[in-house]
C-alpha cells in the first residue's frame, strides 16, 4: 500500500477511506462467490461433455433440471422438501469444520435421532403437543449430541482421527438402530417391515403454513442462521476458528480446545439428529430402516460446496435438493440411469474441492488492489 | 397424516402446476385414450434381482398399444417416493402407479392414494385392508414354492448334505423362503441341513460376499439367498465352486454351469392384467396373491448340473403345486429349537394367513431368526 497521508483517498490516520474499504470488502466477497460459482459452472461444462458422449443433449438436461427442480410451484416445493434434511446434515459437517475437523458420520446421528424420538414418544403420551414435540426433539438432539460428541471427545482427549471415528460410529449407530427397531422397540404388528410403534397423531409435525413442506425446512434455515451467528459473531465461534487455525497457538492463548471440540461436534450431532426427528414425526410416523436414506452423506457434499459457511448451506442445499428433485424427471424423460445425477454431484464436489487452491491467486479479488490509491491503477492480472 | 388441513390448498397448487406444465410442449404429449403407468423401484433396474424382476414386468407393458410406461429407479422410501408419485401423476399423467418396494406402502402410498382419488395405486408386498383407500391395493406372490423346488433340486446336487442360505432380515417373507428351501431339500433326503446367515440389510454387498464365503467354508455346497440383489452371492458362490439356486430373477448368466435353477417372479402377466382391467374401465383387484399355479412365480430353466433324477423329482412336485393348495408347512413339524409348529394332520396351504406372520425356522435350519 502506498503510504501517502496527503492523498485524498486516505484519512488523517492513513487508513483507506470508507469508500475504498467497501470496495475491498466487495472484492473479498466477490472472490468467495465467484470461485465456487466458477467451479460449479465448470462442473456443468464437463458434465455436458459426458452427456454429449452418451448422445444426450446438455441443453435438454439443464432444461429438465430447471423444470424438475425450480420451474413450477410443485418443483420448488419438491426441492425445498429435499433440502430440509440436508440443512441439518450439512451443519453436522460445517460446525466441526470450524475447528479444522472433518466429520463424515452425520448419517449415524440422523438415524439415532429418529430412533430416539420414536422411542421416547410413548412415554410422553398425555403431554400437550406443545411440550411433547419439543421433548421428542430434545431427546433426539441429546442422542445425536452424545454420538458425535463422543467422536469429538475421542479426537480431543485420545487423538483418534475424527473422520474415521465418525464414519465407523455411524455404522455402529445404524446397527444399533436396526437392533432396537427389530427388537426392543418393535411394534409386533409390523411384520415384514420392522418399525417402532406409531407416534400419536397429536405429536406429528405438519407442514409450514401455505406449503406442503414440513417444518424441518423452517427450523433447518433457522439452525443455519443460528450456526452462522455462533461461528461468526460470538467469542465462542472466534475461539473455535482460532483453534481450527492453529491448535498450539490456541492452547498457548489458554483457549479450552478440548471443550470447544467436544462442544462443536456435539452441537453438530444434535442438529443432524433433528433431521432424523423430523423424518420420524413429519414423514414416517415411526422409526424404521427407511431412516437410513443417505442424507448424512449428501450433507457432506452440501457443507463442502458451501465451503463450511452455515449461511451458504441454505442456497446450496436448495440447489442440490433441486438437482435431486429433477433426477426422476431426467430418468423418465431422457432414459438416463439414476447414477447420472450422482456423476454430476461427484463432479461438482471434486471441482469445488479443487477450487479451494485458487483463493488468493487472482489479483482482481485482492483487497489490496482496491485499497490502493488512485495513483496505482488496478491491473487485471492473474498471479503466476 | 401429514397436513390434512391444507389439502385444498395443496390440491390447488398441484393443479396449477399441472395446468402450467400441460401448456408447455413437453415431448411426451398426452394423446387421447393413452394410458400412462408409473413404475417405481427402490434399487437399480438391472440388479439381477427384485427390481429387475419388476422392470421385466414393466418392459412387457411397453409393447402394448396405448400404453406409456414411465419408470424411476433408486427412489428412497421417504418423502422422495411421494414426490415421485406426484410428479408421475402431475407431469406424466399416470393413472396407474406401481410402487414396488415394501417400504413405500405405509405411509407413502396411503397418503398419495388419499390425495389422488382418481389414480389407481397397486403396491407390491403390502397388506391392503378394507380400511385403506379403495384406489389402493397390494399384490404379492407365494414364492416360497419356488424356494421349495430350489430345495428339491439342491438336495440332489449336494454331496456334503449341507446347504447355505444368505438372508437379509428375519421377517416372515424371508423366513418362509428359508423354510421352503430346507423342507424341499428334506423331502428328498431328511439328513440335509441348511445354515442361514442374516446380513441385516436388503442390500449390503460386502456382508453378502462374507456370508457366502463363510457358508462355503462351513461345508455348504449349494447356496441360495433372499436379498434384493443376488448378484454378489451368486457370483461369489460360483467362483468358489459351489452350486447356486437363484432368486427373484434369472441369474444363470452369472453362475454359468453352477446354476441349478431359480425361483423367479413373473410380474408380466400380473401387470398386463392390471392394465387390461383399467382399459376395460374397472379398477384392478385391491388384494391379489398367487403362486406358481397362478403365474406369479416361475422357475429358471434347469442348468447342466441338474441330474435326470432331480429333474423328474422337481417336475413331479411342480405338477403337484400347479394343482393349487400345496402345503409346504405340514405336520408333524417342529421348529429348530424343538418346539412343535404343526401337529400331525395339520397343514398350511400357500395362502394360509398364518404364513404372513411366520416367526420360526423349521428343524434342519441352523441359525436363529
Amino acid at each position: 500500500m502506498v503510504a501517502d497521508t496527503a492523498h485524498p483517498d486516505l484519512d488523517s490516520a492513513g487508513s483507506p477511506s470508507p469508500a475504498l474499504q467497501v470496495r475491498a470488502w466487495i472484492a473479498r466477497r466477490t472472490e468467495a462467490v465467484a470461485i465456487p460459482l466458477g467451479a460449479v459452472a465448470t462442473g456443468f461444462a464437463l458434465f455436458s461433455l459426458f452427456l454429449i458422449a452418451l448422445g444426450k443433449s446438455p441443453a435438454g438436461f439443464l432444461d429438465l433440471i430447471y423444470r424438475g427442480g425450480f420451474g413450477s410451484p410443485f418443483a420448488l416445493q419438491n426441492s425445498l422438501q429435499r433440502a430440509a434434511p440436508l440443512l441439518f446434515a450439512a451443519l453436522c459437517v460445517a460446525l466441526p469444520a470450524r475447528l479444522g475437523l472433518v466429520v463424515i458420520g452425520g448419517e449415524g446421528a440422523i438415524v439415532l435421532g429418529g430412533v430416539a424420538a420414536a422411542a421416547i414418544a410413548p412415554a410422553l403420551a398425555g403431554l400437550p403437543p406443545v411440550l411433547g414435540i419439543p421433548a421428542m426433539a430434545l431427546c433426539a438432539a441429546l442422542a445425536g449430541a452424545a454420538w458425535i460428541g463422543a467422536v469429538g471427545a475421542l479426537r480431543a482427549y485420545r487423538g483418534v482421527n475424527e473422520t474415521i471415528a465418525s464414519l465407523l460410529m455411524s455404522y455402529i449407530a445404524i446397527a444399533l438402530s436396526n437392533h432396537l427397531i427389530e427388537g426392543l422397540l418393535r411394534d409386533p404388528s409390523s411384520l415384514n417391515k420392522p418399525s417402532t410403534r406409531a407416534i400419536a397423531e397429536a405429536f406429528r409435525v405438519g407442514p409450514m403454513p401455505g406449503m406442503k413442506v414440513h417444518w424441518g425446512l423452517g427450523f433447518g434455515v433457522l439452525a443455519c442462521v443460528a450456526a452462522w451467528v455462533l461461528t461468526e459473531r460470538t467469542t465462542l465461534g472466534f475461539a473455535a476458528r482460532i483453534a481450527g487455525g492453529n491448535v498450539r497457538a490456541a492452547q498457548i492463548q489458554g483457549l479450552p480446545v478440548g471443550r470447544l471440540i467436544v462442544g462443536f461436534t456435539a452441537l453438530g450431532g444434535a442438529l443432524a439428529a433433528l433431521a432424523g426427528f423430523f423424518e420420524v414425526t413429519a414423514v414416517h410416523g415411526n422409526a424404521n430402516a427407511s431412516l437410513v436414506a443417505g442424507y448424512g452423506y449428501t450433507g457432506i457434499l452440501v457443507a463442502f460446496l458451501a465451503r463450511q459457511n452455515p449461511l451458504a448451506i441454505v442456497p446450496v442445499a436448495f440447489l442440490l435438493g433441486g438437482i435431486e428433485a429433477s433426477g426422476g424427471l431426467i430418468q423418465r424423460r431422457m432414459q438416463l440411469p439414476d447414477a447420472t445425477v450422482l456423476v454430476l454431484e461427484g463432479l461438482l464436489f471434486v471441482l469445488v474441492l479443487m477450487s479451494e487452491t485458487l483463493y488468493g491467486r487472482y489479483k482482481v479479488f485482492s483487497p489490496h488492489l482496491w485499497t490502493r490509491t488512485r495513483a496505482a491503477a488496478p491491473v487485471m492480472a492473474v498471479a503466476s | 397424516m401429514v397436513a390434512k388441513h391444507s389439502l385444498s390448498r395443496r390440491t390447488l397448487l398441484g393443479g396449477t402446476a399441472a395446468l402450467g406444465l400441460a401448456a408447455l410442449p413437453f415431448g411426451t404429449a398426452r394423446a387421447a385414450g393413452k394410458m400412462t403407468v408409473g413404475v417405481i423401484y427402490v434399487g437399480p433396474k438391472d440388479d439381477y434381482g427384485y427390481n429387475q424382476a419388476h422392470a421385466q414386468g414393466a418392459a412387457a407393458l411397453k409393447g402394448m398399444a396405448g400404453i406409456e410406461v414411465v419408470e424411476e429407479e433408486n427412489v428412497r422410501e421417504t418423502n422422495d417416493v411421494q414426490k415421485t408419485m406426484e410428479s408421475m401423476i402431475n407431469l406424466d399423467g399416470a393413472s396407474l402407479l406401481l410402487p414396488t418396494s415394501f417400504g413405500y406402502f405405509d405411509p407413502h402410498v396411503l397418503i398419495e392414494a388419499k390425495k389422488n382419488p382418481t389414480v389407481q395405486f397397486r403396491h407390491c408386498g403390502g397388506l391392503w385392508t378394507e380400511a385403506n383407500p379403495k384406489n389402493a391395493g397390494s399384490y404379492f406372490g407365494y414364492i416360497a414354492q419356488g424356494q421349495y423346488l430350489n430345495g428339491v433340486v439342491a438336495a440332489h446336487a449336494t454331496k456334503s448334505k449341507k446347504l447355505g442360505f444368505v438372508a437379509a432380515k428375519p421377517i416372515p417373507q424371508v423366513l418362509n423362503n428359508i423354510n421352503g428351501f430346507i423342507l424341499g431339500a428334506r423331502s428328498v433326503d431328511p439328513s440335509i441341513t441348511c445354515q442361514v446367515i442374516f446380513t441385516g440389510e436388503w442390500s449390503l454387498a460386502v456382508k453378502e460376499a462374507e456370508a457366502t464365503n463363510a457358508l462355503i467354508d462351513g461345508g455348504a455346497d449349494v447356496i441360495t439367498c433372499h436379498v434384493d440383489s443376488p448378484k454378489v452371492t451368486v457370483e461369489t458362490a460360483a467362483r468358489r465352486g459351489a452350486f447356486v439356486c437363484g432368486y427373484h430373477a434369472d441369474q444363470s448368466a452369472l453362475a454359468k454351469d453352477k446354476y441349478l435353477t431359480g425361483a423367479e417372479w413373473d410380474w408380466a402377466p400380473i401387470y398386463k392384467g392390471f392394465v387390461a382391467d383399467m382399459q376395460a374401465g374397472k379398477a384392478p383387484p385391491n388384494f391379489l396373491r398367487g403362486g406358481l399355479a397362478d403365474g406369479f412365480v416361475k422357475m429358471s430353466a434347469y442348468g447342466p448340473g441338474v441330474s435326470e433324477a432331480a429333474r423328474k423329482n422337481a417336475d413331479a412336485v411342480k405338477a403337484e403345486m400347479m394343482k393349487g393348495g400345496f402345503a409346504i408347512i405340514k405336520g408333524p413339524l417342529s421348529d429348530n429349537t424343538g418346539k412343535q409348529i404343526a401337529p400331525a394332520g395339520k397343514a398350511y396351504a400357500e395362502n394360509a394367513i398364518e404364513l404372513e406372520s411366520t416367526n420360526y425356522l423349521v428343524e434342519g435350519v441352523r441359525g436363529s431368526a
